[in-house]
């Protein structure tokens, strides 16, 4: 189990939030320029690294807020969150398990 | 139009239950039905909606979260950063959300009575905030947790929205009508070690 520290209700249980996949991932400025294999890269293909990844979560049994984590993804240690619209916080050093 | 003769709360079977759980000096549950209840959204950074609704309200919008305000007979709970939850006494529901309406017409918000959603369960006495301790992660010490602070969270694993309302301390459970038979069988069960004579 997770303990996860909504950026407004504070640590709370795993179980009380819903994940959001990858952050970051804009909407294209002009969709209908897209070509087909560019409009299935930006809805299906996202990044799976080893390592630090930002990422959406939602505090769905708490204040209902999407927010944004950065989450290693070895160890499942979490070095921040941040809101909506704030600046994403700089790249964190090597994980616990000596990820990148 | 339904008139309240034909009102029958949630937990109407299991009153006698809640109140044969209860354990005069320990720990008492009893089912608080009919309480009126407002959902209110709006933009918390415009400092005019803030001063409309706290007029109705009767105190500022807690702006903290999971924090409670208390003004005259309502409360306003913190649910997110632009939501509220305004609790009255049953029946004041028309009330407020017609004051709120009049006081914030023309502003971007919502205002919508979710009375009906959920009923609400009163557990108080000394063994309360072990008996929520045993279904919930929060921290309920007194250190934490004390009159006026509230939570959206799980409970035995149903969502509730728990406020502390006073010091006593007296809890409140809102919880969803359909969860509501499980939680309050659930907190029966919960309760059982202090129905047990001691020594
Ligand atoms: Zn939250």
């Amino acid at each position: 189990m997770l303990l996860i520290p909504c950026p407004w209700c504070g640590p709370r249980d795993e179980s009380e939030f819903r994940y959001g996949g990858e952050a970051h991932i804009g909407a294209p400025a002009n969709p209908g320029s897209l070509s087909d294999a560019d409009w299935a890269d930006y809805l299906f293909m996202r990044n799976n690294p080893k390592g630090w990844f930002r990422e959406r979560w939602m505090h769905a049994q708490g204040c209902r807020r999407w927010f944004n984590a950065v989450r290693h993804t070895v160890s499942n240690e979490i070095a921040a969150v941040y809101r909506m619209g704030e600046p994403p916080p700089p790249a964190p050093g090597p994980g616990r398990e000596g990820e990148t | 139009m339904a008139e309240a003769t034909h009102k029958r709360s949630p937990l109407a079977d299991l009153a006698a239950g809640l109140a044969g759980a209860s354990v005069p000096g320990r720990v008492s549950l009893a089912e608080e039905p009919f309480l009126a209840q407002i959902d209110l959204r709006g933009d918390a950074a415009d400092g005019g909606f803030r001063e409309a609704a706290g007029g109705v309200i009767g105190a500022a919008l807690p702006l903290a979260p999971n924090t409670v305000a208390q003004g005259g007979r309502l409360r306003a709970l913190w649910l997110g950063p632009d939501e509220w939850l305004i609790v009255g006494p049953e029946g004041s529901e028309g009330g407020i959300e017609a004051g709120l309406k009049a006081a914030l017409a023309g502003r971007h918000v919502s205002i919508v009575d979710v009375s009906a959603s959920r009923t609400a369960i009163a557990v108080a006495g000394a063994g309360a905030r072990e008996v929520l301790a045993k279904g919930m992660g929060l921290d309920l010490h007194s250190r934490a947790f004390g009159p006026g602070r509230s939570a959206q969270a799980q409970l035995a694993r149903a969502q509730v929205i728990l406020e502390q309302v006073s010091g006593e301390p007296r809890f409140r459970l809102f919880v969803r009508a359909s969860f509501a038979p499980y939680l309050a069988r659930w907190l029966i069960d919960a309760t059982a070690e202090y129905r047990i004579a001691g020594p």
